[in-house]
């Protein structure tokens, strides 16, 4: 790792003007993809800021609507008993995700920040528009097996990794930002750019921000909500494709459903077609399949990844069989 | 810009004993424990969070010493494989592990054994299947897996 200083701040207002002093600086809280970055030579801050020393841990489950911390744990907020009985998407996105160890270090803000996974990114051996703007995308014609096929652009194929991002665009969640001139909130769906011309701007995080919160809507369809994670083996990897459904079921009738898919786009997908297909279905494994299939009009997949396109789509189907019990 | 390199007094309480270590910013908990500290039960695998090789208790709970940062532990807790026998008496874990021949090589059995640890910190009565899931974090090239499941089970019975 190249040298970097390295502070404590013990206050929010502290914490944001050492951030705005160096544009060179980065927030560390868990660590586990940004030293990992920093090991590879990837990202080279010159200072390290360390907000574990911040009250942002809370998570709070109130009677509308939860807020967590941005330093709430992973593991934390998947085990807690009222997270997994109001949002059980949210829980199981979380579980799904890395390892208990990386669980119990990594925080809400980190993994809504985290970077894509795609080697060619991860490697400075490569050319990568996302990590050095203009230098072209070695994915585009290389080994594109994980890649986007929604989203993408001539300059970027790179899907975000993220399965918490996911779940919290089916739950309708916002972030709570601070650092500008008054506290903010986006939603997690508007938080994430796509690449399009510059695929280094990621989000709308702006210079000198700081994610405080996620808040989620308490709602009827967050209570009947699934996560369903497909990958190359059982544990401990990222998605090929993911899907995470939140669905207001009344009788036998899907009212509404929200419908997100991760693994798939450069950013949290969420799949308004499909749900707009069932809105108002009887929840039945045909209604589901062809909403499924609705959902993946405009899929652009490379050479090895067109198998993305089946497997979101028989995702899709299952989520919405496993939310509503149906066979 | 600011110009970088800085080391730090860390305190650390390692396996009961308390000690202050003065640090470059760079140096992760795992290369302290192993090179400031001596203690080199704890492996360095991967190096990248991936292997778990270098899981040890941080304030009671598991984590991968490779991916933090020494510096970011002042006055921190940290339980090492060093830290498992009490008074020169192998712990239950340790037992376990050596009556159902949970390793091969044995480089990732310090790892094995603190996520264990946590493990059952977490959860007193796992099943295998739990085990299986919850230890996903530990590889073992040798492919040890069935065994440490065992041991593990025993431990917790």
């Amino acid at each position: 790792m190249q040298p970097f200083s390295y502070s404590k701040p013990t206050s929010q207002p502290d914490a944001i003007a050492s951030l705005q002093a160096n544009a060179n600086a980065a927030l560390i809280a868990g660590g586990t993809d940004l030293l990992d970055l920093m090991k590879l030579g990837v990202t080279t801050p010159d200072q390290l800021i360390d907000i574990n020393g911040l009250a942002l841990a809370t998570i709070n489950v109130a009677d509308d609507v939860t807020r967590i911390g941005a330093l709430a744990r992973m593991n934390d907020v998947a085990n807690d008993g009222k997270i997994k009985k109001t949002f059980p998407v949210l829980s199981q996105a979380l579980l799904a995700s890395a390892s208990v160890q990386l669980r119990n270090m990594a925080t809400i803000g980190g993994n809504l920040m985290q970077r894509t996974r795609c080697p060619y990114f991860r490697d400075t051996a490569f050319t990568c528009n996302k990590r050095n703007p203009g230098s072209g995308c070695a994915a585009i014609e290389g080994f594109d097996r994980g890649s986007a096929i929604f989203g993408v652009s001539s300059q970027c194929i790179a899907v975000h990794p993220s399965d918490l991002a996911v779940a919290l665009v089916a739950l309708g969640a916002e972030i709570a930002i601070a650092g500008g001139e008054a506290e903010r909130r986006v939603s997690v769906e508007e938080f994430y750019l796509l690449p399009g011309d510059t695929p280094e701007r990621e989000t709308v995080l702006q210079p000198g921000e700081l994610i405080m919160a996620v808040i989620v809507p308490n709602s009827l369809e967050a209570r009947r909500s699934v996560y369903l994670k497909v990958r190359d083996r059982a544990s401990f990897e990222f998605a090929l494709v993911s899907v995470a459904v939140a669905v207001d079921l009344k009788g036998t009738t899907i009212r509404s459903a929200r419908i997100a898919m991760g693994g798939v786009a450069p950013r949290p997908w969420r799949v308004p077609a499909a749900e707009a297909a069932i809105a108002g279905k009887p929840a039945t494994m045909a209604n589901f399949s062809a909403a499924a299939a609705a959902g993946m009009a405009g899929a652009a997949p490379a050479r090895l990844n067109r198998f993305k396109v089946t497997m979101a789509q028989n995702a899709i189907a299952r989520a919405l069989a496993t939310a509503t019990g149906v066979q | 810009m600011v110009n970088a390199a800085q080391s730090f007094n860390v305190s650390l309480r390692v396996n009961g004993t308390s000690t202050t270590l003065t640090v470059d910013t760079r140096v992760t908990l795992l290369d302290a424990l192993r090179h400031e500290l001596g203690l080199t039960g704890t492996k360095k695998g991967c190096d990248r969070g991936q292997c778990g090789a270098c899981t040890v208790l941080l304030n009671g709970r598991r984590i991968k010493s490779c991916m933090t940062l020494a510096v970011m532990h002042d006055n921190q807790s940290v339980t090492t494989v060093e830290g498992l026998a009490q008074n020169n008496k192998l712990g239950k874990l340790q037992k376990a592990f050596i009556k159902h021949d949970a390793f091969q090589c044995g480089y990732c059995t310090a790892g094995q054994l603190m996520s264990a640890a946590g493990l059952l910190n977490e959860l007193r009565k796992p099943t295998a299947e739990q085990i299986r899931e919850l230890m996903s974090g530990n590889l073992c090239r040798c492919g040890a897996y069935p065994h440490i499941v065992d041991a593990i089970l025993e431990a917790s019975s």
